[in-house]
C-alpha cells in the first residue's frame, strides 16, 4: 500500500474514534460543559492536560527549532516543562479548592470586582485566539502535505471535527478525546524517534542514544555534531549563542506564561479533589516529559542525518583527521527532497553551478531548509517504512486538534460564563447559558478556521505575546490572590494593567512598529521581546505592592475566602455553587 | 473552619510554605542554575557522553521537575493528615 492510502486509513480511523467518543460523552449541563462534571480521574486528566498542552507547534516545530538552535533550544525545553512545577506547587491545589469554573472567576471573586474579572476575560480571550490561529494552520499543513488536498480543505475538515466534539461535548467530550489524542500523538512521536536512535546508535532509548557513540564508528554523536556544526559555520551545537541574561528571561517568561495560561489551568478544575489536582499535575508532566525529553534527542539525530544526506558523509581518516562532505549531486537526491520542494519547505539554489547540494551556515550555503521538516520529513530522511510516515500525519493532527479544542473551551466559557452569566445577564437559566457556551464555541471555530486559511504573517510573533501577557498579567494576579491576604482590588487591577501594557508595548514596538530595530543593541538590558514577560511580571508585582499600600483594606469575607482555599478539606462542596 | 484553632491554621500554612520554598529552590538550581547560569562551567565535565551543562538543560532538569512534583504531593498529603484537613 502506498503512503497516501495508509495515511487516509490511519487518519480516518483516528477521526472516527474522536467522533465516537464525542457522541458517548455529550454534556447535559453547564457543569459538564465547563469542567466535565468535576469527575475526571487524575491520571486521565494528566494525559488530557498533556495533549491539551502539546500543540501543533510542539509536535511539528519544536524538534526543528532545537535542531537549528542547538544549546539555546533549552529555553523552550525548560520553559515549557518547568512551568508545571509552578502550577503544581503554587496554583493548582488552591484554585481547585476555590472550585469554580474559570480563571476570571477566581480573579473576579478574589478581588471582589467585575473590573478585575473583565480584565482577566480580555487577557484569556486574547491569549487563546493568538494560539488557536496557529493550530488550525498546522492542521492545514499536515493535510496538504500528507493527503495532498488544498490547505483550505484541510482546515475545513479540521474545523468540522473539532466543532463536533467541542460544541457537543464541551469539557467532557474534549477531555476524553484528548486522552485518545495523547495516545495517538505520543505513539506517533516515539516510534520514529526510537527507530532512528536504534539505526544511528543501537540504543533503544533515544534519551540515552544521543549521548552514545555512533554505530558507524565515527565517535560520540554530539562530538560529531559539534564538529560538523563548527566546520559548516554554525558554531558548536552544544554551546549557546544567546546572552545568558536573555536566555534567563526567555526561559522565565515561558515558564511563568505556561503557569498563567487559562486553558491549562482550567484542566485542573475537572478532578474531584485537591489531592487529585496535585497528583494530576505530576502525571501531566510525566506525559509531557516523555515527549519533551525525546525532542532534543530527535533534534540531534535529525540534524546529523540531514547534514550527511545533503553534504555527504564525514569520512574518518586513518591518522584520526576528518574529511567533511563537500556536497552530493542534486540529480541523485533522495525522493524526500523532491517531495518537500513542492511544499516550499526545502529549496535548492545551485550558486556555484556544480550540480551539488551543499548546506552550511556561511556563504557556501545553497539550501533553504524549513525547520518543520525535521519532524515531518524525518521518517523519510531516515528511510522508515510507509506506515510510520502515515502515523506522523495522524500524530500532528491529534496535537493540533487537542490544543484547539482546549482553547475553544476557554473562549466559549469566557463568553457564556464570565461575560453573560457573571456580568451582563446574571439571571439566565442553566440551559440558556449552555446555549451561549455552544454558540460561542461555534463562532470561535469559524474565527480560528478563517485565520487558518488566511494566516496572519505574524503568527510566530503573537505566540511571544501570548506567553508574555500570561506571564505579566494573569500569573501575578493569581499568585498574589493566593499567597497574600492583603492584596486588594486596586493593587491587583493596577498591577495587571501595568504588566500588560508594559509587555504589550515592548513586544508590539519591536515586532510590528519598528521591526528593523529588533536587535540586541536596542533591547532594554539586552532582553528580547520573547523574554520581556519576565520583566513585565516584576512590573506587575511592584505596581500592585505600591498601589495596595496606598489604598483600602481587603474586606473580611474575602480574607476568609483566602484562608479557606489554603487547605484541602471541603473542596467537593465548594464546587457546586 | 476545619482547623481546631488559629494556631493550627497558621502552623499548617507555615509548613506548607516551607515545603514549597524548599522544592522551588531545587527547581531554580537545576534549571536556572545548572542549565543556564553555570552551563559553561558544567560543560567542562562529561557525563554519560554529554557535556554536563548541556545535559541538565536538555534532559536532567526535566527529570528533576517531575520528581519534585511527586515529592510535593507526598509531603503535602502527609501534612494534610497531620493537621487533619485531608478530604
Amino acid at each position: 500500500m502506498d503512503v497516501q492510502t495508509l495515511t487516509y486509513i490511519i487518519v480516518g480511523f483516528t477521526f472516527a474514534v474522536y467522533i465516537g467518543i464525542a457522541i458517548w460523552a455529550r454534556a447535559g449541563s453547564t457543569k459538564e460543559f465547563y469542567v466535565a462534571g468535576g469527575g475526571v480521574p487524575p491520571l486521565l486528566n494528566g494525559m488530557a492536560t498533556a495533549a491539551d498542552w502539546m500543540s501543533a507547534a510542539s509536535f511539528i516545530s519544536l524538534a526543528g527549532i532545537v535542531s537549528f538552535t542547538g544549546s539555546d533550544g533549552l529555553v523552550y525545553l525548560l520553559g515549557w516543562t518547568g512551568g508545571y512545577v509552578l502550577l503544581a506547587l503554587c496554583m493548582v491545589p488552591y484554585l481547585r479548592k476555590f472550585g469554580k469554573f474559570t480563571v476570571p472567576d477566581f480573579i473576579g471573586d478574589r478581588y471582589y470586582s467585575s473590573t478585575a474579572r473583565i480584565v482577566a476575560v480580555i487577557c484569556a480571550i486574547f491569549i487563546c485566539f493568538t494560539y488557536i490561529a496557529g493550530q488550525m494552520r498546522g492542521v492545514g499543513v499536515v493535510f496538504s502535505r500528507f493527503l495532498e488536498v488544498e490547505i483550505e480543505t484541510g482546515v475545513v475538515i479540521g474545523m468540522a471535527v473539532v466543532f463536533f466534539y467541542a460544541v457537543l461535548g464541551g469539557m467532557k467530550g474534549i477531555t476524553y478525546t484528548q486522552v485518545a489524542q495523547y495516545c495517538v500523538l505520543i505513539f506517533a512521536f516515539m516510534v520514529p524517534a526510537i527507530f532512528i536512535s536504534v539505526m544511528m546508535t543501537g540504543n533503544v532509548i533515544p534519551q540515552l542514544g544521543f549521548g552514545s557513540e555512533m554505530l558507524d564508528g565515527s565517535g560520540y554523536l554530539l562530538d560529531k555534531l559539534d564538529g560538523l556544526s563548527e566546520e559548516l559555520g554554525f558554531g558548536a551545537y552544544t554551546e549557546g549563542k544567546k546572552s545568558t541574561l536573555d536566555v534567563f528571561c526567555i526561559t522565565g517568561a515561558l515558564m511563568i506564561g505556561t503557569a498563567g495560561l487559562p486553558h491549562v489551568i482550567v484542566r485542573f478544575f475537572t478532578v474531584p479533589k485537591v489531592k487529585d489536582a496535585r497528583i494530576s499535575a505530576g502525571w501531566a508532566l510525566v506525559f509531557i516529559g516523555i515527549m519533551y525529553t525525546t525532542i532534543p534527542a530527535l533534534s540531534s539525530f535529525a540534524r546529523v542525518n540531514m547534514i550527511e544526506t545533503i553534504n555527504g558523509p564525514v569520512v574518518q581518516m586513518e591518522d584520526g583527521s576528518k574529511v567533511y562532505g563537500q556536497g552530493t549531486s542534486y540529480e541523485d537526491a533522495p525522493s524526500w527532497i523532491k517531495n518537500w520542494e513542492k511544499t516550499g519547505l526545502i529549496a535548492f539554489d545551485d550558486k556555484n553551478g556544480d550540480g551539488k547540494m551543499f548546506y552550511s551556515g556561511d556563504e557556501r550555503n545553497e539550501m533553504k531548509i524549513d525547520r518543520d521538516i525535521m519532524v515531518l520529513a524525518n521518517p523519510e530522511i531516515a528511510n522508515l517504512p510507509a506506515w510510520i510516515i502515515a502515523l506522523v500525519a495522524a500524530g500532528g493532527l491529534a496535537a493540533a486538534l487537542s490544543t484547539s479544542a482546549g482553547l475553544l473551551l476557554v473562549i466559549s466559557t469566557s463568553v457564556s460564563h464570565d461575560l453573560m452569566k457573571k456580568t451582563l445577564t446574571p439571571d439566565i437559566s442553566d440551559k440558556k447559558e449552555l446555549m451561549w457556551a455552544r454558540g460561542a464555541a461555534a463562532v470561535g471555530i469559524v474565527f480560528a478556521g478563517y485565520f487558518g486559511i488566511n494566516p496572519p504573517g505574524f503568527v510566530a510573533a503573537v505566540v511571544a505575546i501570548a506567553f508574555g501577557l500570561a506571564a505579566s498579567s494573569l500569573f501575578p494576579a493569581i499568585i498574589m490572590g493566593i499567597f497574600s491576604k492583603k492584596m486588594n482590588k486596586e493593587g491587583a487591577i493596577a498591577g495587571m494593567i501595568a504588566g500588560l501594557l508594559f509587555t504589550a508595548i515592548y513586544i508590539i514596538y519591536f515586532k510590528f512598529v519598528n521591526p528593523a530595530s529588533n536587535t540586541p543593541d536596542n533591547w532594554m538590558f539586552g532582553i528580547s521581546p520573547e523574554g520581556i514577560g519576565t520583566i513585565g511580571m516584576l512590573v506587575n508585582f511592584a505596581t500592585a505592592a505600591v498601589v495596595c499600600k496606598l489604598t483600602n483594606e481587603v474586606p473580611q469575607d474575602v480574607q476568609d475566602m483566602v484562608e479557606s482555599i489554603r487547605f484541602p478539606r471541603g473542596a467537593g462542596e465548594a464546587h457546586d455553587h | 473552619m476545619s482547623f481546631k484553632d488559629k494556631g493550627q491554621a497558621e502552623g499548617y500554612w507555615k509548613e506548607n510554605l516551607k515545603i514549597m520554598f524548599k522544592l522551588l529552590a531545587v527547581w531554580f538550581v537545576v534549571s536556572y542554575g545548572c542549565g543556564i547560569l553555570f552551563i559553561e562551567q558544567l560543560n567542562q565535565i562529561t557525563f554519560m557522553g554529554f557535556k554536563l551543562g548541556f545535559w541538565f538543560a536538555q534532559q536532567g532538569a526535566m527529570y528533576v521537575f517531575i520528581a519534585l512534583i511527586f515529592i510535593y504531593v507526598k509531603q503535602m498529603n502527609n501534612l494534610d493528615k497531620k493537621y487533619n484537613v485531608e478530604e
